[in-house]
């Protein structure tokens, strides 16, 4: 059961991120990657991390995404057009992406030798508790430091909008 | 594990049904009440009192005609409506009604399904189902629908954080997310209610403020605001399309009823112990409209009240007896208590629709951001002092 919804999500994940870059018109590219973002919550519901795929759906899927929808709506903007293919791109992309999943794979294979499976239902530390003692605890200064970090983005984000203002 | 999947399909089924009726009848109680308060009859003529109208507004729109406009962008306007209804009949799933029931020797919950992230996950929902507005509105290719729909995921997206905010004051006192266990929390008296924790009727109101805005009703309703939007995202739907962002709409005001009823008043929980005698107000109640409708019987107004009045108040008379047998009182009582508490926030939203005016758009963002923002931050962190004060 576990293994053919893992299979059916994996899948879904899978040729959404394909249309998000195969689709021409924005809106049908944010809508691809909501399916993207919705089946992740899924493959970690399944690992048994409940609290990280609600927090998936409701930062993700629904709060950063919702915004991009806003943006694209606000500006109205088109289809692409397609232009400017180089004759090297479309005759060297695929051999070249080819090689570098392979190269990659090699890393990976050679970095972890001995990995073993995930199996489903193997991990039971997902719940919000386990979560907010790690977070408050084990990890309390990068959570602290990463919350500072956007804090500054969100600073330079003002500072750059009343620049263009001026 | 057979028996669960049978049980489980009976509950699906159960509460489906009691669902769509409960989201037809709404509309026929807002019609009435809203008619009340600008003294006019209301829906009149289908049936006694109006009571057949919302089954013929169902056939009525499952007949029209099903148009869709030639410049929409398909794919996306069929989507929309299917995917707005989807999430909001979807957060029913995890709301408890009552206690566990005993039926024909099974023992089950008066719910769905008890996550232990059910808040979250209702919270999550409701985060969803912003795309079939916002979507609805961009896919109509109408200016008037784009206008909807951007005013409404702006607005959506500014009053999800007030209302996050508010929802976590009673989970910090509660200590769970389990919509179960936090109506366990609150059991015993008045005073056990999140509602009536210190100062937590700040958080409750600003719930309901933000509840009414995630749910675009008066007087937060400027996607569909029809004198300036002809009817907002929903300008180019018709037939059942159209009606099923109707069903959402409502649906939501049932979610977001629920949800103020669990967190803050106690769920299905009565006011007081059942031994200082809470299980006899409804049968006071019921037993009480019963007799004032014999008696309005007996001296009729109009010649027909002679005959219809005496049997409303022998079945209120009825009602009343049957919440005296023991049998079904362990599950009619808190059914009673949740359908009391849920309706009345749920008059609430038809009331305020009935009094308050709209709100100016530069207005409805200012008020999210510079008042209800701060208040539901500063709540918040007040109460997790006191909380970690006091643990």
């Amino acid at each position: 059961m576990d293994v053919i919804l893992f299979l059916v999500f994996a899948i879904i994940a899978v040729l959404a991120a394909i249309n998000v870059v195969v689709q021409t018109h924005p809106i049908a590219s944010a809508v691809s990657l909501i399916g993207v973002m919705g089946s992740l919550a899924v493959l970690y519901l399944l690992l048994g991390a409940e609290f990280i795929a609600a927090a998936q759906v409701i930062v993700y899927a629904g709060a950063v995404m919702v915004l991009f929808v806003f943006v694209i709506m606000l500006l109205n903007a088109g289809a692409e057009v397609r232009k400017g293919r180089s004759f090297m791109a479309s005759l060297l992309g695929a051999p070249v992406l080819i090689a570098l999943l392979a190269l990659l794979a090699w890393f990976v294979e050679r970095i972890y030798p001995e990995s073993v499976g995930v199996h489903f239902g193997g991990f039971t530390g997902g719940g919000p508790d386990a979560i907010g003692r790690a977070l408050f605890t084990t990890y309390l200064l990068p959570f602290e430091i990463t919350s500072i970090l956007v804090l500054i983005a969100i600073l330079g984000a003002v500072v750059l909008a009343r620049k263009e203002i001026d | 594990m057979d028996s669960f999947i049978v049980i489980s399909l009976i509950k699906t089924f159960v509460i489906f049904a009691v669902l769509m009726t409960t989201l037809a009848y709404l509309q026929w109680v807002e019609r009435k009440v809203i008619a009340h308060i600008q003294v006019r009859p209301g829906p009149y003529r289908v049936g006694p009192h109006g009571l057949l109208q919302p089954l013929a507004d169902v056939i009525k729109l499952i007949t029209k005609e099903d148009l869709t406009p030639p410049y929409v962008n398909k794919p996306l306007y069929l989507f929309a409506p299917f995917f707005a209804i989807t999430m909001a009949l979807l957060s029913i799933s995890v709301i408890p009604f009552g206690p566990t029931i005993e039926v024909a020797g099974y023992r089950t919950w008066m719910q769905l399904t008890d996550l232990n992230i059910g808040v979250l996950f209702i919270l999550a929902v409701s985060s969803m189902g912003v795309y079939g507005i916002a979507l609805a509105g961009w896919a109509s290719n109408n200016k008037y629908a784009l206008l909807g729909g951007l005013r409404s995921s702006a607005q959506m997206i500014s009053y999800e954080l007030p209302l996050s905010m508010a929802i976590a004051s009673p989970l910090l006192i509660s200590n769970t997310l389990s919509l179960r266990r936090l109506v366990g929390t609150q059991a015993g008296n008045l005073w056990h209610w999140n509602l009536f924790h210190g100062w937590q009727y700040v958080s409750f109101i600003v719930f309901l403020i933000a509840g009414f805005a995630e749910t675009n009703r008066v007087p937060f309703d400027l996607p569909e605001a029809e004198n300036e939007l002809v009817a907002g995202y929903h300008t180019e739907y018709s037939s059942m399309k159209f009606a099923s962002f109707f069903m959402a709409e409502y649906a939501n005001m049932i979610t977001v009823s629920s949800m103020a009823t669990l967190l803050f008043l106690g769920g299905w929980v009565a006011p007081w112990p059942e031994q200082y005698g809470s299980g006899f107000v409804p049968v006071v109640l019921f037993a009480g409209a019963g007799i004032i409708a014999l008696m309005h019987g007996l001296n009729p107004a109009r010649k027909r009240d002679q005959y219809t009045l005496p049997v409303v108040g022998v079945i209120f008379l009825i009602v009343a007896a049957v919440f005296l047998l023991p049998v079904v009182q362990s599950w009619l009582l808190p059914l009673f208590w949740f359908l009391a508490k849920t309706g009345a926030i749920l008059f609430a939203f038809i009331w305020v629709r009935g009094t308050l005016p709209r709100f100016r758009y530069d207005q409805l963002m200012g008020f999210a951001w510079k008042f209800l923002f701060p208040t539901a931050v500063l709540n918040l962190l007040a109460t997790a002092l006191v909380v970690a004060l006091v643990s």
